[in-house]
């Protein structure tokens, strides 16, 4: 996989902004809904994070682990504190930023190529050019990407001739095929069998070494976060907060013999301990939580 | 000669439509109905075949009147079921209404129309409208609201309008609720024509109908019947395929998982 072919770049070049960081979440907090009935997800969340890290976030289910990449993708506003995103205030201006959750969620009614292609339709400057550029250089790129994650001559496909592995593929092609410089990660191969997942890992890490985007991948396979991570944030049961932040710097590019190594396991078994603690503190803090939600 | 398996169903329920006729004709015979009680089917289909040019122009006129009343019909089903399915408020005010009025019969509304209209093809045309335009809204409404959370959060996080997660996703998704209902509702619109112009009018298959059934001329009031029959089978068969034609993806999906 190392060795594919480097993919078409896109037309237009932007210059990359010269930030020491590309996303900062000050003193977060998000509460869902009001009054009594009210659910505190995020609380003092803070967080930097700089251009081309890959950051892995693992913590207990319910944490607030989505809400975090939703909050940087500008779909939910924090209700207290400051989410800021390639210096500005998030959502002030659209970024494009390319988006990939365990449901792959394609369209019927289009092909596969159709399919990876719409972000070009919609983020700019390659919405302007579209209608030009969607039977050349749009569409090579398509292919290529297709082809790195080994769907070559599946582009004329409609979504329901695929399997799941195969659409989680297409998933993938279509929160990178713009390049975008943000790219939000939802268990993405939560629903995948092993082998399949292994592979994606690889095909994965060889994209981002090209065009080195900024990555938040949630995931709750602890290999996986190793694998993939520059760096892997630990949050605590909910109202989450991170509670580790730690740096992974095994080197590039990883390959599975990279898993058998000492270390590796040595750092899933320490994120499993951490993981443990926090589920732990939960269980400490959940009665007194419960009484007051059913009091409510 | 191997005929396909579609060939073969097609061909199972043809015979069991003909056998039905054939069993209403024996019946008729056997126990020696009175035509004026229940015509044999070869009576109706040569009265139908007979009166064939006398019921040509009301024919005519039925179709002109239901493909007007279901043409404004879809205009004014598709408007409001866009609004109902956008806006969270319009639908709270707008769905208790539309329940309401569409639990009103039919038969109530018309001489209201005829009083401000006048007998004639205007109450049918407005008739026919009503009697359809429920299904198109509610159909267009649910369409546009079954787009999925996380397919919209991967247009926003994009940067999409709501105009183009509107037109390259809800729209499109809609289509095959709103091709489903335009067979049903094309079908209800004839039910409303043919009700006003009993009713009131001097034009029509309805009107025709009214006359036979006051000149005890049954076989020609079943010809009316079987004329309304096949006119709606008809047109239920031309919207089924331009339904199948627009939006075959939303078919063959299901195909795939009977398979
Ligand atoms: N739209 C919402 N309305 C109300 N509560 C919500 C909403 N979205 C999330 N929550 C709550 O916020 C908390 C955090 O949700 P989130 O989806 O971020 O968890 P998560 O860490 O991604 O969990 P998982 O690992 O199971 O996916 C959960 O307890 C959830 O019930
Ligand atoms: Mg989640």
């Amino acid at each position: 996989m190392t060795d594919a072919v480097p993919l078409p770049a896109l037309p237009v070049t932007e210059t990359p902004p010269l930030l020491d960081r590309i996303v900062q979440l000050e003193n977060v907090r998000v509460r869902f809904g009001t009054g009594d009935a009210s659910l505190l997800a995020l609380d003092r969340t803070s967080l930097t994070v700089r251009p081309g890290d890959f950051v892995a976030m693992v913590g207990p289910s319910g944490c607030g682990k989505s809400t975090i990449l939703k909050l940087v993708a500008g779909l939910l506003r924090p209700t207290e504190g400051n989410v800021f995103v390639a210096g500005r205030e998030v959502g002030a201006e659209r970024i494009g930023i390319g988006m990939a959750f365990q449901n792959p969620t394609l369209l019927p009614w289009l092909s596969i190529r159709q399919n990876i292609m719409l972000p070009l339709k919609i983020v700019k400057p390659y919405a302007d050019t579209y209608r030009r550029d969607r039977e050349t250089v749009f569409r090579d790129r398509a292919e290529a990407l297709l082809a790195r994650v080994g769907l070559a001559g599946f582009g004329d496909r409609k979504p329901w001739e695929l399997s799941g592995g195969m659409l989680q593929r297409a998933n993938l092609c279509r929160a990178l095929i713009h390049a975008p410089k943000l790219l939000m990660l939802d268990e993405p191969f939560g629903a995948l069998d092993q082998f399949t997942r292994e592979e994606l890992w690889s095909v994965l890490q060889d994209l981002y070494l090209e065009t080195r985007p900024t990555v938040f991948l949630v995931t709750h396979d602890l290999r996986e976060a190793a694998f993939l991570a520059s760096r892997i944030l630990v949050m605590s049961a909910r109202p989450g907060r991170v509670v580790e932040d730690r740096a992974v710097d095994f080197a590039r590019p990883r390959t599975l013999e990279t898993t058998f190594a000492d270390a590796f396991g040595a750092l899933t078994n320490e994120l499993r301990r951490l993981i443990f603690q926090a589920r732990q503190d939960q269980a400490a803090i959940a009665p007194a939580t419960a009484t007051q939600e059913t009091a409510a | 000669m191997k005929l396909t398996r579609r060939a073969r169903d097609h061909i199972k329920s043809a015979a069991c439509i003909v056998a039905l006729f054939v069993a209403w004709e024996l019946a008729c015979v056997a126990f020696r109905i009175s035509p004026i009680v229940l015509p044999r089917p070869t009576a109706v289909i040569s009265t139908l075949i007979v009166q064939m040019p006398a019921l040509w122009p009301h024919i005519l006129q039925t179709l002109a009147t239901t493909m007007l009343g279901f043409l404004l019909g879809t205009l004014i089903g598709v408007a409001l079921g866009a609004f109902v399915g956008v806006s969270r408020s319009a639908y709270n005010t707008a769905y208790p209404l539309l329940v309401g009025f569409s639990s009103i019969p039919k038969v109530a509304v018309v001489p209201i129309f005829v009083l401000w209209f006048g007998s004639g093809t205007v109450p049918a045309v407005l008739t026919a409208m009503t009697t359809c335009i429920f299904p198109i809204v509610v159909n267009v409404a649910t369409g546009l609201a079954t787009t999925e959370p996380e397919m919209e959060d991967v247009l926003k996080a994009l940067g999409a309008s709501r105009r183009q997660v509107l037109w390259n996703v809800s729209l499109p998704r809609a289509m095959p609720y709103f091709f489903a209902s335009l067979k049903v509702a094309v079908t209800l619109a004839f039910v409303g024509t043919v009700l006003s112009e009993t009713v009131a009018a001097n034009r029509g298959i309805g009107t025709v109908m009214m006359m036979a059934t006051a000149s005890f001329d049954v076989p020609l009031v079943f010809a009316g019947l079987f004329a309304l029959a096949l006119l709606g089978i008809l047109l239920y068969v031309v919207f089924a395929g331009i339904e199948q034609r627009v939006c075959g993806w939303a078919t063959r999906k299901q195909d795939l998982a009977v398979a």
